[in-house]
Formats: C-alpha cells, structure tokens, sequence
C-alpha cells in the first residue's frame, strides 16, 4: 500500500463502494480499505447466521437450519424498481452481477389493521381503505398527478406545483385526512408530515415514482436483492476493481494525515503510510469529523412464517403512518424470506425500524412488532445517525451521512452523487463506463 | 484457433448476447439446447488467469498483460454434440491480492478454474488452499478444473506434472498443463469442464426458483436462465 492514490475509500458500505466504483471509472487510483474481514460495513448482509448471534452475543440454536443459508441485513431496504439505484446499477454495468426479486406486497397500517397500498386506479377502487365517495376523489387526485406535466401548463389544472404546496393539493381533490395519511406515507414515503407545508412538486414527482416502479414489475415498486443487500456493495466494488481499483480487507486505518494547510494527504495503517489527494469515508472513521444528528432503532425479527393478513407474502413492506400511532416519524416493517436467499427454508426476517423520539425506543417500535405474529428471536439496534461537521472541499475528506430510516435507497443514492459533485467538482458521467471492453453490452 | 465454430470448438459469440439464446444459430448450424454456466478464475497474482481466458474467449495473448483492469465479464460459448454450452466467466479483477474476494463472486458458481504457475511453487500451494475456499464457499457440486499454466516455460519448471496429477486426482478435480502462450490445453480444458456440468433442468447451484436480471429496457422483464430454457 506504500503508493500514491487519487482516493483512499474507507469503509465498504453501499454509499463508499458506489463513490470508489464511480472514482475508478472516472479514471481515478483508487485504494479502497475496510477494517472488517467482509464487505458492507453497516450495509452489509451477516452470513452465517452463527455470526449474528455472535454479534449479539446470544446462543445459537439449531432450530434455524445451516447457518450459510443465511444472509441477514443490519440495515432493511429495498430499491424503486425505477429509482436512482437501479439507474445507477444499469448505467454502470453492476445489475450484471445480481439478481433480484419484486417485493409482493406493500401494505399501510389503519386502526390497528393492514390494508394494500392503492397505487393505481383500479386498485384504489377495490381498495378498503376508503369510502365510496373518497375512491372516486382519490381516483382523480391519482389521474391528475399522472397526467400533471411540469413543463406544460396545459396539464396544471389551475395548480401549480411550484408555488402550492401538498396541503393546498389534497384539499384540491378534498382528499380526507385518512386519504392523505396513506398518500403522503405509503406512496410518496414521506417519513413525517414537513411535507405538507411545502411545494407539491417534491410529493408530485415521489407518487409518480412509486406508480412508475409499480408498472415497472408488478405486484409492489420494490425491488430486492437475491443473498441480501450486502450484495450491492460487493457489486459496486467489483465494478471499481474492474477499472482498476485496490482492496484491502481486514485492514487497520489507525490515522487520516493531513498536511500543513489542513489538507489530507493520506492514511496511516500500522507503520505503512498510503499517500493520497482524497479521502472518503463512513462516519465512523472520523469520529471527531461528525456530529449526531438523531438516532434510528431496528430490531430484526426471525420467524418461522409470514406476516398475517399478508396473503402470506414471502415479501412484504408494512408502513405505520405516523398519526396512526400518535408519532411524528413513521414506523416501517420489512419482510424478506428464504425466497431471496437470505435464510434457510421456511424462514422469514422481518425488519421493524423507526426514528428514536423517546428516550425508550423499544417501546417505539411495538405496533410494528405487533403485527408480525410469532416472534422466535429479536435483535435490536440503536445506532446514531451522524452528519459531518463541513462540506469537505477544504480539507478534501468527504464524509457520508449514516444510513436513515427510510426504507428505499433514494437519499442514498443522493447523498452518493452530491459527494462525488462535492469531491470531483462534476457530475458523472455515465458514458465513462466502457460496456463494451469485451463484456455483454 | 478459438474462431473456428465445428462441434467441440469454442465460438467467438461474446458479441451477440442481445439475442435471446433460443434464436441464436450458430454459422447456420442447427439448433440446439443452451446452456449457461457461471464459471470463476482463481489463483494467485500473475499465475496467468486473465491471460487463459483471453486466450479462450479472443485467441489473444499478450506477453506483458497488465494485472486485470476493464474486463472482468467475458462470455463464450463451446459446442457440445447437440448442446451449447456457454460460459459466463468471472475474472477476479485483482480482488484476490490483499484477499478481498467477494463472497459474490463465488456465489452460483458452477464451475471454476484455479490456476497455479508451473514454474513456481509457491503458486501451487496457493491453488490447493483455493480449492480448500471454494469446497467451504462454493456450491458443493460445483466442477473445478486445475490448470497448471505457463507450460511453455517447462525449462523453469517446479511443479511436478505427476504431483499435481494426483492432487488433482484425489480432489476430484480435472486437471491440465495449460499455456497461454501457445494456446496448450486452453480450448481443452473449458471443453473438459463443459463434458462435465450436469446439463439437466435443473442444474441451478441454488435448486430454487432465482431472481431476475434487471436491464435498461425492462418492460417485459426476462428471467435469467441458468440453464437449457
């Protein structure tokens, strides 16, 4: 490792290997470290399932089958089937390496029951979520934000999305405020209720997404890796070492170095120093660098069926709307199953997270344990969320933020791109990646 | 040699994966059974992985290859009697250097190649330990082939033909003295491994139903066949 780098990527997790891929490409050196012996960081899938137990240090028990049928993520998501992580996995090649499988059903909370999110108008008919009269509101309101084109005014209806905000567009359709709830939190996942108060064209442009990635594959927009999500890291890094990149696993970063005017210049390991122009990292390699900003618990679930009331979906996204339970954030429950390969035969891990609000966070989280059934084994986690304290373009070390609690993967992809702007001053270029050195292209 | 497109031949086909396989008929030849193969490169730094799959997949070799940089998702195809087997094969993109392979890269895996140096030891050493990796990682009923490379340079030879034989041989492993250079066993031994892979229905390393491939035009989305659609 005693060479000159562009960038020294620390830390394997998704946001770190999607900047490290994109760096490569770019044509930067690239030396890519993570202190643990496997990929992922927080974002990664825990195989086998013994060493989950471990990391909670709690007894494993037989009745859970082989251990490396098991992928378990630490953190629950899934990708829009037409979002910016799928984008950026086709524009880049790395879609080649996975496969994946549609969520099968997305389901809102309401009164203490669970209903399917009406996302179209055929499904907002047969919905029981609403009345006969609100269906046929709801039913226009969807028609209206379909057809609404922001750059022909001939589709605005007298509203614009610019200048009105949600509110203004709910009241518009007289949308109850059940409707609105489900709307604003099960469609345009909006994880507490800012939005409102703000231009519509944000929630406009978030309910088109959830319709486009519907029409894209069917039964729910959300798309799933087989093996776990830890699989979309390694992908982004094989992609970064195809254009050349170095990893060093299992690797000690004992120091970020930094020049006489505050610059980095590169990394310590031990007696070895890598040098370098670029630094990015996670969080948690600069913890004087980042600030906490909040806090989000998770608490995975093994169970050995599906979630009631869920036509046994092998599949499934449960979102509680935050006024349903009296929070200010919404709780959110993510079902996956042996089906994505992610535990042995007959198994099930259901994911229950939310923002901390309460000094008891477990507590927080019971409506969404509640609705799973059987539990045979918890684990939960709080962790911080942390931002860093500056831009980066002084010092040259760009930070990510912590993964939130939203349960899709598009402020991940935000926070990636502005990092990149913010490192390289530019946008990528998707055309930099060469589909055709010999490969399917 | 790798251009030439009779039964028993490898075909340069890389070029044509937009067509679905059933369709694809091959220099008018008549149809018959595709089937695809996931299949991955190991061994240690500079033994000459990139160099046997380029020799494959291209007929090319260059003397001075540089470590694996660009190209590191190759496919080609070889004729069976009446099956086409095709290769999707892995390179390791220089991931095995500070031994950061990732567990994809073995996933689904139906078949593997660990190649040593027949001029360094070392380097056998090293592939004995990848087959070790690969029976705790891989499939269990995946096909390894070992290929002793750089078989050219037999004057510098430190690896015994015979000990390695019979490694290969108590392992269960196909086993060939390949070269690059000269393009010694390299169509053999990929022709060698496709003899071997089961090429039933259901061949899937997983035996369940798999995923699917997203791509950029997906409005009918296809399924990934992993054999004989």
């Amino acid at each position: 490792m005693d060479e000159e780098y562009d960038a020294i990527v620390l830390g394997t997790g998704l946001k770190e290997c999607i900047l490290s891929g994109m760096l490569s490409v770019s044509g930067k050196k690239v030396l890519h470290i993570d202190r643990n012996k496997y990929y992922g960081g927080e974002s990664a899938s825990i195989t086998p399932l013994e060493e989950l137990f471990e990391k909670y240090s709690t007894p494993v028990d037989p009745a859970y089958g082989r251990g490396r049928d098991w992928n378990v993520d630490l953190i629950p998501k899934f990708l829009m089937a037409n979002g910016q992580l799928v984008k950026l996995l086709i524009h880049t090649g790395v879609t080649r390496y996975l496969e994946f499988k549609s969520c099968e059903g997305s389901y809102v909370y309401k009164g203490g029951k669970i209903s399917k999110v009406p996302a179209d108008e055929r499904e907002a008919l047969g919905s029981d979520l609403m009345g006969l009269f609100e269906k046929r509101r709801f039913k226009n309101f969807l028609v209206f934000v379909q057809e609404y084109d922001p750059a022909d005014p001939k589709t605005w209806k007298d509203f614009d999305s610019r200048t009105q905000t949600t509110q203004q567009l709910y009241e518009k359709f007289g949308l109850d405020a059940n409707t609105q709830d489900f709307t604003g939190h099960a469609i345009a996942l909006y994880r507490d209720d800012e939005y409102l108060a703000k231009p519509a064209g944000d929630a406009m442009k978030r309910i088109k997404l959830y319709s486009e990635s519907l029409a894209r594959y069917g039964k729910s927009p959300y798309l799933y890796p087989m093996y776990g999500l830890g699989e979309l890291p390694q992908g982004f890094a094989r992609l970064s070492a195809i254009y050349g990149g170095t990893y060093m696993l299992d690797k000690q970063v004992d120091e970020i170095v930094m020049d006489a005017e505050g610059k980095v210049c590169g990394i310590r390991s031990g007696g070895e120093i890598a040098k370098c122009k670029q630094v990015y990292c996670d969080p948690t390699y600069v913890p004087e660098r980042v600030r906490k900003t909040g806090q989000v618990i998770r608490c995975i679930c093994l169970m050995d069926h599906p979630v009631p009331n869920t036509k046994d979906a092998l599949s499934t996204q449960i979102i509680i709307p935050q006024k349903q339970v009296g929070r200010r954030s919404d709780i959110y429950v993510s079902v996956v199953s042996y089906t994505h390969q992610v535990a042995a035969k007959g198994w099930f891990v259901a994911m229950v997270s939310t923002t901390v609000e309460t000094a008891t966070p477990e507590e927080e989280i019971r409506p969404g344990l509640a609705l799973l059934g059987p539990i045979r084994q918890k684990f939960v986690t709080v962790s911080d969320y942390y931002e860093a304290l500056d831009p980066g373009q002084s010092t040259q070390l760009f930070i990510s933020t912590s993964y939130d609690a939203t349960t899709h993967f598009e402020t991940t992809c935000l926070d990636v791109l502005d990092i990149f702007k913010r490192g390289t001053g530019e946008d990528f270029d998707f055309s930099k990646v060469k589909h055709n050195l010999g490969d399917e292209e | 040699m790798a251009n030439r497109a009779a039964p028993g031949s490898a075909t340069n086909q890389q070029q044509q994966q937009q067509q679905p396989a059933a369709t694809r008929s091959n220099n008018g030849a008549p149809q018959n059974k595709v089937c695809q193969f996931k299949l991955v490169l190991l061994g240690e730094s500079a033994v000459g992985k990139s160099s046997l799959v380029l020799r494959f997949v291209k007929g090319q070799f260059h003397e001075y290859q540089e470590s694996t940089i660009g190209a590191a998702f190759l496919t080609q195809t070889v004729m069976l009697d009446d099956i086409t087997v095709k290769f999707e094969i892995w390179d390791t993109a220089g991931q095995e250097r500070y031994h950061s392979l990732a567990p994809m890269y073995y996933r689904g895996a139906q078949a593997a190649i660990v190649v040593y140096d027949i001029t360094n030891q070392e380097t056998f050493a090293r592939a004995k330990t990848w087959v070790k990796e690969l029976q705790r990682q891989a499939s269990p009923n995946i096909v390894i082939a070992l290929a002793g490379n750089k078989s050219d340079l037999a004057a510098k030879r430190m690896v015994d033909h015979d000990e390695a034989y019979a490694y290969a041989d108590e392992n269960g492993l196909l086993f060939m003295e390949t070269s690059a250079k000269t393009a010694m066993n390299v169509t053999d031994i990929f022709l060698a491994i496709a003899k071997k892979l089961p090429k039933g229905e259901q061949t899937s390393a997983q035996g369940t139903a798999q995923g699917r491939r997203i791509t950029d035009a997906d409005q009918a989305p296809r399924s990934t066949p992993n054999c004989c659609k």
